[in-house]
């Protein structure tokens, strides 16, 4: 076997594609746990906006991305909280305007080309110098405020109707997770492209949740999901020349299919008839 | 009458959901070692009177005051423990231990950046066992039962050792037998702890025997008073008849 990693794009691939599916694994834990999966499928479309505007504009489109990002982000909460909306309908509107102006300027700056499909579907084994270190600041970045916002992060998602009675100030604990979320987004757009950076963020979370006794457990097993994925998705890529994000998003659905057997195997075990008692209501110290 | 000892003071507070009025005109305080009871039908306001007086809504009109401060400004919030009616919204699924769920009420005693350490275990496990829980801590709290996860939930709010609780409901769909031993530790709380308790309740029979202060709600507050004014106020006699079999003696 020759050693993938004496080669200097597969080392970038790698080192990018880990920290940044990490990253993904752990604030997607956070968003389908509030019902926010598909924070991560709308945002990406209005990224798409985001990149239209930085190769209309010839500035880098990853750095614009981020900036409509987090923009749209900050906007879908305030559509949602002034305009009485769903989460998903203010998403549904800022998804689709943002795809929309991407579209046109896209047009307009004649740059339907290679550079643009490359963010669509993701192309790291292309990933450059300069953005394997932009990849490993903002992800040293979203898990340093995660780590620093850990309690308040789980209560928000846990309750977030009482989350204020703990002294939590909620409104600007969501900001800063939507801009989490939409610097998440940019950075998985890197590894598998706009069009599949949800999985990133919604397959590994949900794997990790099937077997999790608590949420630091769930944690460290989307996290666990997400590595191996990343690893063999690239593997796959360079043994059989398979699109490494294509391959990356279906070893982690193949991994939650795993896991989700194991999950119902284990309940028919478990929670078989004589089994019950220990799911019933008893006084506690009387041993059954 | 204002004291040093009260607590939380509800003066005119009136309420809207989108010009559809909710509570109208709502003025009582609440003094440490109360066990007052809330009443009222479905409807009638009790579960949006506690958010307002937690902060959680906004009073449309008039003024909430917790320990002598603005609720809008309030931020003691270790004194002040909740439970919210229908705590569990995640369902099954969401992945907290019981010990993570009773860590979240530390929090609020927590300065930036919030990091646990041996004593906030140490009371974590204090605070399970007084709700008889301490065999759970491990336990996912979805794979507990409706009045298991109800006690976890009062662990939450006491984990603190705070000054007054708010139960929004605690004992929906909590067996009798439960329910008896429930009363039980809120009167040891009350009375051992000198916690002040606000229960929300439609359990008007058993709450009888248990609480000090009552308070009727149907918009606005039909009655406010000790349980033996209760007892023989005729409003009250007006709207619980029928209903329910008033037991106002006490043993
Ligand atoms: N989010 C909301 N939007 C609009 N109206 C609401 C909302 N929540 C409650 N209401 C209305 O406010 C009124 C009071 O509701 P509240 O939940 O305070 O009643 P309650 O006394 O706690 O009832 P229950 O005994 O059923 O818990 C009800 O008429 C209800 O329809
Ligand atoms: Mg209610």
């Amino acid at each position: 076997m020759e050693n993938i990693l004496s080669y200097g794009f597969m080392q970038r691939a790698l080192v990018a594609g880990l920290a940044v599916s990490v990253t993904c694994a752990i604030l997607g834990l956070f968003l389908i746990l509030r019902k926010d999966a598909m924070i991560g499928h709308g945002l990406a479309h209005v990224t798409f906006g985001g990149v239209a505007l930085g190769l209309f504009l010839k500035v880098s489109p990853i750095l614009a991305a981020m900036a409509v990002s987090v923009l749209a982000a900050l906007g879908i909460l305030k559509l949602k909280e002034k305009a009485g909306l769903y989460e998903d309908t203010a998403l549904g509107i800022f998804s689709s305007v943002g795809m929309a102006v991407g579209i046109i300027l896209v047009s307009m700056a004649g740059s339907f080309n290679v550079n643009l499909l490359s963010f669509l579907f993701g192309n790291i084994l292309a990933i450059e110098t300069f953005e394997v270190w932009l990849s490993l600041g903002l992800t040293a970045a979203v898990i340093l405020t995660v780590s620093l916002c850990y309690h308040e992060l789980v209560y928000l998602t846990f309750d977030p109707e009482s989350a204020a009675t703990a002294g939590i100030k909620v409104k600007r604990l969501e900001a800063v997770l939507a801009v989490l979320s939409a610097v998440t987004v940019v950075l998985g757009m890197k590894v598998v492209g706009i069009l599949l950076v949800a999985a990133l963020i919604v397959i590994p979370s949900a794997a990790g949740l099937m077997l999790a006794g608590s949420f630091r457990q769930a944690m460290v097993m989307s996290v666990f999901v997400a590595v191996i994925s990343v690893f063999a998705g690239m593997l796959c890529a360079f043994y059989w020349d398979l699109p490494a994000s294509g391959s990356i998003v279906i070893l982690n659905f193949s991994i939650f299919l795993l896991l989700f057997s194991v999950r119902i195997i284990k309940t028919r075990v478990i929670r078989s008839p004589n089994a019950d008692h220990i799911l019933t209501e008893h006084e506690p110290g009387v041993n059954k | 009458m204002e004291t040093d000892k009260t607590q939380v003071r509800v003066e005119n507070v009136a309420f809207s959901y989108r010009a559809i009025p909710v509570l109208i005109d709502i003025s009582f305080l609440i003094t440490r070692g109360d066990f007052l009871a809330v009443l009222g039908p479905n409807g009638s306001g009790k579960s949006t009177l506690v958010k307002i007086i937690l902060g959680l809504l906004p009073a449309g009109e008039g003024n909430v005051t917790l320990f002598g401060e603005n609720v809008r400004r309030f931020s003691q919030w270790s004194k002040i423990g909740y439970v919210p009616q229908r705590a569990t919204q995640s369902g099954t699924l969401f992945p907290a231990s019981v010990q993570e769920v009773v860590s979240m009420g530390v929090l609020s005693k927590k300065r930036f950046p919030k990091i646990f350490k041996y004593r906030d275990r140490k009371a974590i496990e204090i605070a399970l066992e007084r709700v008889d829980m301490s065999k759970f801590g491990k336990r996912r709290i979805g794979e507990l039962s409706g009045g298991q996860q109800q006690r976890v939930f009062i662990a939450r709010a006491i984990v603190n050792e705070p000054e007054i609780l708010f139960l929004d409901e605690p004992t929906a769909g909590v067996d009798a037998s439960t329910q008896q031993r429930f009363y039980e530790m809120l009167d040891m709380l009350n009375k051992e702890h000198d916690i002040t308790i606000v229960m929300v309740t439609h359990d008007v029979g058993v709450v009888t025997k248990h609480v000090n202060k009552i308070a009727c709600l149907n918009q606005r507050l039909v009655f406010h008073g000790t349980h033996d004014e209760f007892c023989s106020s005729h409003v009250v006699q007006e709207i619980v008849r029928g209903e329910h079999h008033l037991v106002c003696h006490r043993h």
